[in-house]
């Protein structure tokens, strides 16, 4: 590692090529890699947001993203005119977000009292349970079928379904929320909320109230899920029970943890990697076997670099002692059990 | 007004046996979870090897005994070599453990889709369980489906003979409420917990064969396996075989009502009754605090 590699300096020089990259890039790495990596980036940064900062694992990130994409789509155009409820322009994109939200708030509701595991299970069986409701009711989410014929708007003569523009609005919504996320995690909200992550009972003694600090972080991540939804029903064009399966879930939490939940960058670094696989794949393997080859890529960083991509960075900077901040050592998965089962030996 | 009674007490039926079939997976999830603090998520891709593996079992020989044996094992085997190769790695850390079942999940449900394929399959019913039965009140209803409630009612029993009368059983009781003082006894834990991820496969293994006799096998069965055992474990509380059965009651019997009187919104039903124990009983109805 050079001496140049100091944070802002990559960071800038990051930005930098993310603005000059249409420039250069054809159309399917404008919208394919460079806009879809925003999208799931943005989606996957919600659970960084609550991973990272808030020790919570929350496998309905994806399906809080689904029901913007819905709401959507329900309310704005589409190719079916029987279907839905059509309202003016812009409505159905700020009623997506403030769903999103709520449902995140809804989330958290049911989760907050409880803790690491027991959450991830509770937050699964909502994501599960909303793919099955999706896929068997008719009034709001057209059941099998879902929605059709979905654009993005055009917006003072711009049509935002274009490769460029539309990957610029992913890269503004990408970025805006990245800085929303770590400016968050500096408020007394945030500082608060890695106080509970670390240790929720002494937070508790000392005033503060954990369960509504919680839920407020789910509704948080629910709208930054929600953007992330209303961009993604834009680049698919469509929603449906398949969009907000299980696997896609899956595929949200195997980004954080490619990318690596110790700090928001991470979400992104994993979308463009699992981005990359995913469309790069097929050259190395069979298509039909992408999941074999995705899984043993995630096991495999499981096993061996439990802090993703960003923590092995974080590692490399540390060892060259240059490390202009105090290491990272929390990793969501060392905070929430109890003293008593910590007998870590991993290799 | 008699036939609305009579399909009231079908219904009931159908929820009880699906219940039944939801106790013989979850209760393995559950015992697992008690005992070990591993959240198993490749729980249902052990039933889905197990009904596929039976299936094979069933066109080759045509026995139903030995496809559900060999069912078993061969959900055993994966359940057992799961936690030998990845799990034991890194005991204590939960979270990690259940990110690497997750993987091992994703990974193995594509290997068996490259295997089976995408098709729906049935496991052929043993003759001597085909057909119906005519009960008071319900009328005929399948002979194979009485059968599984009694079997998982069987499996109950056994379970609860094991727990409460063995040596094992004692242990793992033991160490559901205290596992360091279990070891700090002298009772080699890891080989308790060997013991128990195998247990719980096997019945993974032998619901996928019963499950693939009495619905289906297909991709996609596993999620839906795993979503009943979550639900069914965190309503009757992580760890307790009891709060499984009472749990697979509830969320079996709300399924099949569900369906048959509002038939789009089954799945919400399953859903209060989760939220509303988590926000009466967080540690489920028959569930330690932690």
């Amino acid at each position: 590692m050079t001496g140049s590699l100091s944070p802002k300096w990559t960071g800038l020089a990051c930005l930098v090529a993310l603005v000059f990259f249409p420039w250069f890039a054809t159309p399917f790495w404008i919208v394919q890699i460079g806009a879809q990596t925003m999208i799931l980036g943005i989606i996957a940064l919600s659970l960084v947001w609550l991973a990272g900062y808030g020790g919570m694992v929350s496998m309905a990130q994806l399906v809080t993203a689904g029901l913007a994409s819905y709401v959507v789509a329900y309310f704005g155009v589409q190719s079916d005119p029987a279907l839905g409820f059509r309202l003016p322009w812009g409505l159905n994109i700020v009623l997506a977000i403030a769903a999103g939200t709520a449902f995140g708030i809804a989330v958290g509701l049911i989760a907050v009292r409880c803790f690491g595991i027991y959450m991830i299970m509770i937050t699964l069986a909502i994501a599960v349970g909303f793919f099955y409701l999706a896929r068997q009711n008719m009034g709001f989410f057209n059941a099998y079928n879902g929605f059709h014929g979905i654009r993005a708007p055009t917006l003072l003569g711009l049509s935002l379904r274009d490769p460029i523009p539309f990957y610029y609005l992913c890269l503004l919504c990408g970025i805006s929320l990245f800085g929303f996320v770590v400016a968050a995690a500096r408020t007394p909200l945030g500082l608060a909320l890695q106080g509970i992550r670390d240790n929720p009972r002494r937070m508790q003694s000392l005033g503060y109230n954990v369960a509504v600090h919680r839920v407020v972080a789910f509704g948080i991540a629910g709208f930054i899920a929600a953007i992330g939804g209303v961009l993604r029903v834009w680049y698919a064009g469509s929603v449906s029970p398949g969009s907000v399966g299980v696997g896609s879930s899956i595929s949200i939490l195997m980004i954080a943890i490619l990318g690596g939940m110790t700090h928001p960058i991470g979400a992104f670094v994993g979308a463009l990697l699992f981005n990359l696989i995913q469309n790069f794949a097929i050259d190395f393997i069979d298509r039909e076997r992408f999941n074999t080859m995705i899984g043993i890529i995630l096991l495999a960083i499981i096993l061996f670099m439990p802090s993703g991509l960003v923590g092995l960075v974080d590692r490399l900077r540390q060892d060259d002692r240059r490390g202009d901040r105090p290491p990272r050592q929390t990793a969501p998965n060392a905070s929430q059990q109890s003293p008593k089962i910590k007998e870590g030996n991993h290799p | 007004m008699e036939a609305d009674i009579r399909f009231f007490l079908t219904v009931t039926l159908n929820g009880l046996t699906l219940a039944a079939l939801y106790f013989l997976v979850a209760s393995g999830f559950t015992l697992v979870f008690g005992l070990m603090r591993v959240l198993n998520l490749a729980h249902g891709v052990v039933y889905l090897f197990g009904a596929y593996v039976g299936f094979d079992v069933m066109e080759a020989t045509g026995s139903w005994t030995l496809a559900i044996i060999v069912g078993g094992i061969a959900g055993a085997v994966f359940g057992l070599l799961v936690h030998v190769a990845i799990l034991s790695w890194m005991p204590g850390q939960e979270l990690r453990q259940t990110l690497a079942t997750i993987a091992v999940s994703v990974i193995a449900a594509d290997l068996m889709i490259a295997k089976w394929g995408g098709l729906s399959y049935q496991i052929e019913i043993p003759d001597i369980l085909f057909g119906s039965q005519t009960l008071p009140l319900v009328g005929r209803y399948p002979i194979f489906r009485l059968a599984l409630l009694g079997f998982a009612v069987g499996v109950g029993f056994l379970l609860w003979l094991m727990l409460n009368r063995t040596r094992l059983g004692m242990m793992i009781r033991a160490g559901v409420d205290d596992r360091d003082m279990l070891a700090a006894m002298g009772t080699n834990v890891p080989a308790v917990f060997i013991a128990v991820a195998t247990l719980g496969a096997f019945l993974a293994g032998v619901a996928g064969v019963i499950g693939g006799s009495a619905l289906a096998i297909s991709p996609g069965e596993d999620t839906r396996v795993l979503l009943s055992s979550l639900v069914v474990v965190i309503v009757g509380g992580l760890g307790s075989v009891g709060g499984a059965a009472l749990g697979a009651i509830l969320v079996g019997l709300a399924e099949q009502y569900g369906l048959a009187y509002t038939p789009t919104y089954g799945v919400v039903y399953t859903f209060a009754i989760m939220v509303a124990v988590l926000a009466m009983r967080p540690q489920g109805l028959f569930g330690a605090r932690a």
